[in-house]
């Protein structure tokens, strides 16, 4: 019936394969490199690059679900409190007498409901936007930390705990296996199954997607979900490195996660993004705060190039994208 | 005729039907007051109200600016470092030459101020960055810079000169600076928001910006006014933060912002833009001010207050969020199909 | 006679892909109503964004009150006093009446910058009642009903002094008492030395209007008559311009047992108690002017929405659908109306578009097939004949026709008993449209039932069986096409005196 065959062969050109942000992101990583070296003697070892990441990884747990949220078209700045609020409760019940494995399964599921309690108001209030919602839970899960610990510390974990944080497993620190598997993991969600497909379709298009089916509810609670549960990770690593836990810990964690997914080349107006580019984001900000480490830099200077990092790599983003068609214009479509 | 008198009729009823949020919020807080009082006598007294206000008046003057800011459906999470780093650089400033005069100081807070806010405000008119990212990106970047001016260090009270410190503790007319300069604040831009063309537009931006666009309004200038407007003022707030606590730190006002923003919230400034008015900020302002002020009179830890305070911030928005829904209801019925 | 205030002379306007204006030619003179008339896609709106400076035409030229006129942008338009009107209107809903009017016009002290409200109240207040609208001034413009904000929209007009205004489809969501204060209202606004181009649907308004009446058809301008000098079948003819067997493809089907059955379904202030079925291989219009409330029921039939009671059956057994998803699987397809919001993600290529509603069906142990995703989009795609080199070509870079088909090709892969079409041919060209009728009567022999909403008259009694009007929200009547006319259906629309 059809007089004109339609190819299904990919008609991309081989430039367009090379031209991505993740090879841009690529190329960032090699000079970071490149300029730690010559700034240490002894930077270019196996042991700078397996241990080095012990330092930071704590916090890129949730740039996975991050990801996720931007990608969707959303935002979370509420996660860094989800992260205290959970190692709170974790340290606190511990130190009341719950055995430490309960404990940590509390904390997970305290960060796990706290996260779906985000997406519940989001989908029960649609009037309400994520940044609104966020904010909000952003202060009390602080707040509620605050109220447990006032300005107390908690903690005294047995050493056995202190091993996820510092331990390793042959040459490599078990953190960084444990969030391997936690990247594959959520590599593959994204990528290769119909959930990740469904969170591509509902940022581009978010009424497209539920007129085609999509629970579109249901990707948002899920998600959010996903996003405490990690904060809980978070949570659990973190009080490890630190021994003890606050109600400040993870202060200002929102803004390096979301600073690390934007830098990823995911775009803040959803619908376009990869994990491999927040991946290599993570690892860029990591090394680079490691050589700055190096100089004696002071932390605070790399405050200023994180935020400048965010604001410069969304700038080069909008201007990027900004030729393509975003929310469809009303009018005539447009021939091949 | 019979029309006249049905639009003379008609017009009280609109305007107590558009304040009765005023009206519910000021019940809200005489009733507080009462049961604090109740708890505690030293509540309603002059000394403890005047302390009250002084504590508040800062508050007030960023809410003004963030209500503009919220009225584009827009938000500022940069200002508490916007507030660090121009008190601290006036501070720098004072400790240098002790012979400054207090108005230049104040000057030179918000001319940081207003660099801070046109470049967020650049940021999010020209390049159409979302104002989560902007600030967020410069809340980090200013606190840093913080950081860098002051090498780390304080500037405490004894370095400040006495005239620097009168800025907050001088009083007009037995009022307290503080307080003078928040009527002031609220005053001017009560009148700006509510009779000047430019005022009517911010409302007009947040309402619709769609139109705005159509109707030929700059709406990307306006955007970028209100960044700019809300950076000035918090560099005003910096500098009287400064005088007030005679210390200026790398980490003064850290996460202030969303104290500012809930202010707004509860005085009814409708985070979806468009709409909010001074009065309701002032009370939404002082029901704030009393929540962070009068809680340890009566024996509640200052440790739950950011809990309570979160607490009746969404309690605010979702009330708000189903008196609308319930009028919509209304509306539907009335169609009678 | 003196000089129109408006004249435009061989206007041609394309975009890509579509010809929305061929050159044309209209003519507007002082203080007159004049109507503008064609079907969907006739480049009415195309034209009124021409004058109104939306839109820059490619060639030919524009007259205003005698002299040629460039328009860059709607500001230009508007400082020479043309002011439109449109359906869905662009008001600014926090903001007083009194605003809404005086918006980039306030009266302002020079020396304080204050405006005065007072004055501008009271100005307001005289506006209104010089249409005799008796609200007050004060009141917030977003808890106006609409026809009190189309009110508000002309004595925005009127306060720029308008001379020319543009309404666009005015009446189409009022009810009729609404409906004739409107005309009252125009007509002041004729009296007043305004002229008033009127686009509207219903035939009603412009006999009971307009003085003449321009016809667009595809782009192209057919003719101006006055309106007492035409009639009804010649005014009909002149929009629709070709006999109605020609453009629609419609097939006897043997027509089998009942599929879907609509019973009692109502949802407050959107529809109530719409009962209806649609059998095998038959094809449904469900009609009534714009805002009668049909799309409502298509959507919670579909499960977008909920409705508040009523039951829905399917083959004879009642079921309960609470999403599209839950629809989809027991075998209710929906095409929406909006193709570009609710119907493609534009920037995603075909297959993607195509295997997202059945998603599921591509996954292999965990992971999606990709390749399979392909194929079979492929398929789908070319059993509905779209025009696309591959299936990674954006749905961006289609033409409306084309995009319609795609949307249809989503649908195919469910296991589908019913499918719903709503408004499938609007804004498509005249070529593409045929290719959907095809489509859709390819579907009815192959079984499916088939429900489609349209306001195109010809349309509705060219391509159904059975045809379904609802009015305000409710069934106005049931017929069998064979025995409905234009007039009996549009008598039933609009529930007036009409000849029935």
């Amino acid at each position: 019936m059809a007089e004109r065959s339609i190819d299904v062969a990919q008609g991309k050109s081989l430039a367009s394969k090379f031209l991505r942000w993740e090879w841009l992101l690529v190329l960032i990583f090699i000079a970071v490199n490149i300029v730690n070296t010559r700034l240490s003697p002894y930077y270019l070892s196996l042991d700078t690059f397996l241990g080095t990441p012990a330092n930071f990884l704590d916090k890129a747990f949730l740039v996975l679900p991050m990801t996720f949220v931007i990608i969707l078209g959303n935002i979370d700045i509420s996660v860094a409190s989800n992260v205290a609020l959970s190692a709170v409760i974790m340290a606190t019940t511990f130190n009341m007498g719950l055995p430490l494995p309960a404990a940590m399964a509390l904390c997970l599921l305290v960060s796990t409901l706290a996260g779906w309690f985000n997406g519940f108001l989001l989908t029960r209030f649609k009037e309400l936007s994520a940044v609104i919602v966020t904010l909000i839970t952003m202060i009390i899960y602080r707040g509620i930390a605050y109220m447990i610990l006032q300005d107390q510390a908690a903690g005294n974990f047995p050493d056995w705990f202190s091993f996820l944080g510092w331990g390793n497993i042959g040459p490599f620190p078990f953190i960084l296996l444990v969030f391997i598997l936690c990247a594959i993991a959520f590599g593959v969600l994204l990528h290769g199954t119909a959930f990740g497909r469904k969170i591509f379709a509902m940022g581009n298009n978010a009424l497209t997607a539920r007129y085609s089916g999509v629970r579109t509810d249901s990707v948002i609670q899920t998600v959010s979900a996903l996003t405490g549960l990690m904060a809980g990770f978070t949570a659990i690593f973190l009080s490890s490195r630190m021994g003890s836990t606050r109600p400040n810990v993870a202060m200002g964690y929102e803004l390096d996660v979301i600073a690390m997914v934007v830098l990823g080349g995911v775009s803040t107006s959803g619908g376009r993004g990869t994990i491999a580019g927040p991946l290599l984001a993570i690892f860029i900000i990591g090394f680079l705060n490691y050589g700055l480490g190096l100089v004696n830099v002071q932390a605070q200077v790399l405050l200023i190039i994180v935020g400048l990092l965010l604001i410069l790599s969304v700038l080069v983003l909008n201007v990027r994208f900004s030729g393509r068609h975003r929310r469809p214009a009303l009018g005539a479509g447009r021939e091949k | 005729m019979s029309q006249n008198e049905a639009s003379v009729a008609g017009k009280p009823k609109a305007r107590v039907s558009g304040s009765y949020r005023e009206l519910g919020l000021l019940v809200f807080i005489v009733v507080l007051c009462a049961v604090i009082q109740v708890r505690n006598q030293s509540f309603l007294t002059i000394s403890n109200i005047a302390d009250l206000l002084d504590n508040t008046a800062i508050l007030g003057i960023l809410a003004v600016g963030m209500m503009m800011v919220i009225l584009t459906r827009g938000i500022d999470l940069s200002i508490g470092a916007t507030i660090a780093l121009s008190g601290m650089v006036s501070a720098l400033t004072v400790a240098a030459n002790p012979s400054m005069s207090p108005l230049l100081s104040i000057l030179e807070g918000m001319a940081v101020g207003l660099v801070v806010g046109s470049l967020i405000g650049v940021l999010v008119a020209r390049f159409s960055v979302l104002p989560i990212i902007a600030t967020l990106g410069a809340m980090n970047i200013v606190r840093g810079v913080t950081y860098v001016v002051s090498n780390g260090a304080w500037v405490s009270s004894y370095q400040m000169s006495n005239g620097f410190q009168s800025i907050a503790m001088g009083r007009v007319f037995g009022v307290n600076n503080l307080v003078v300069i928040a009527i002031v604040v609220f005053v001017v831009f009560g009148y700006f928001l509510n009779y000047t063309r430019m005022g009517r537009r911010i409302y007009a931006v947040g309402s619709n910006p769609e139109a705005a666009d159509v109707s030929g309004i700059p709406r990307r200038f306006i955007l970028w006014f209100v960044y700019a407007v809300m950076g000035a003022l918090s560099g005003l707030a910096g500098v009287l933060w400064v005088a007030k606590f005679a210390s200026a730190q790398g980490d003064t006002a850290t996460g202030y912002e969303l104290n500012v923003i809930a202010a707004a919230v509860l005085g009814g400034v409708s985070i979806n833009g468009g709409s909010g008015k001074i009065t309701g900020l002032i009370l939404g302002t002082i029901l704030l001010g009393i929540l962070n002020n009068a809680l340890p009179l009566v024996n509640v830890s200052p440790f739950w207050q950011q809990a309570i305070q979160g607490f009746v911030i969404l309690a605010a928005i979702l009330t708000n969020l189903l008196v609308k829904r319930n009028g919509l209801r209304q509306a539907l019925r009335k169609r009678a199909i | 006679m003196s000089h129109p205030i408006l004249e435009l002379r061989d206007v041609t306007k394309t975009f890509p892909g579509v010809r929305a204006l061929d050159g044309v030619r209209f003519e507007l003179q002082k203080g007159e109503i004049h109507a503008l008339m064609g079907e969907n896609g006739a480049g009415k709106s195309t034209l009124i964004k021409v004058i109104t400076g939306v839109h820059q035409p490619d060639s030919g030229e524009i007259m205003f009150d005698g002299k040629k006129v460039d328009f860059r942008s709607p500001l230009d338009s508007q400082r020479v006093g043309i002011a439109a009107i449109y359906q869905h209107v662009t008001c600014y809903p926090d903001l007083s009446v009194t605003e809404n009017i005086f918006i980039g016009h306030e009266n302002y002290d020079k020396l304080t910058r204050r405006i005065d409200w007072k004055s501008l109240h009271r100005r307001a207040g005289e506006l209104l009642e010089s249409l005799d609208a008796d609200f007050d001034p004060h009141t917030p413009m977003g808890t106006l009903s609409v026809a009190r904000q189309q009110i508000v929209e002309i004595a925005k007009a009127l306060s720029a002094n308008a001379r020319v205004v543009i309404m666009d489809e005015p009446t189409a969501p009022l009810t009729d008492r609404e409906s004739e204060d409107l005309y009252r209202i125009t007509e002041g606004l004729r009296d007043m030395g305004v002229s008033v181009i009127f686009i509207s649907h219903r035939l009603e308004d412009m006999y009971r209007l307009a003085k003449r009446v321009t016809v667009f058809r595809d782009a192209r301008y057919v003719g101006t008559w006055n309106v007492d000098a035409i009639s009804r079948d010649d005014l009909i003819t002149a929009m629709v311009g070709r006999s109605i067997t020609q453009l629609y493809p419609k097939k006897e089907v043997p027509i089998g047992e009942e599929i879907l059955r609509v019973d009692g379904i109502s949802r407050t202030g959107y529809f109530k108690d719409v009962s209806f079925s649609v059998r095998r291989g038959e094809i449904l219009a469900l009609t009534g002017l714009v805002g009668a409330g049909r799309t409502e029921v298509c959507e919670a039939i579909y499960g977008v929405t909920k409705a508040d009671s009523g039951s829905v059956s399917l083959d004879g057994r009642p079921v309960s659908i609470h999403g599209p998803d839950e629809a989809l699987a027991m075998g209710i397809g929906y095409l929406p109306e909006d193709r570009h919001r609710q119907g493609l993600i534009l920037d995603w290529g075909l297959w993607m578009n195509v295997s997202l509603p059945t998603l599921s069906k591509f996954k292999k142990h965990l992971f999606l097939d990709q390749t399979d995703e392909r194929k079979v989009a492929k398929d789908l795609l070319e059993r509905v004949e779209v025009k696309a080199p591959s299936v990674y070509t954006k749905a961006s870079a289609l033409s409306g026709g084309n995009q319609q088909k795609v949307i249809v090709a989503k649908l195919l892969n469910s296991e589908l008993k019913v499918i719903i079409l709503d408004e499938p041919t609007k804004g498509v060209d005249v070529g593409a449209k045929t290719a959907i009728f095809d489509i859709m009567t390819h579907l009815a022999m192959q079984g499916y039932g088939i429900v489609m909403v349209s306001s195109e008259m010809p349309e509705v009694l060219g391509m159904s069986d059975r045809i379904v009007v609802m009015r305000e929200g409710r069934v106005s009547a049931t017929l069998k096409t064979r025995d409905a006319t234009q007039e009996i259906i549009l008598a039933a629309a609009m529930a007036e005196g009409s000849p029935a």
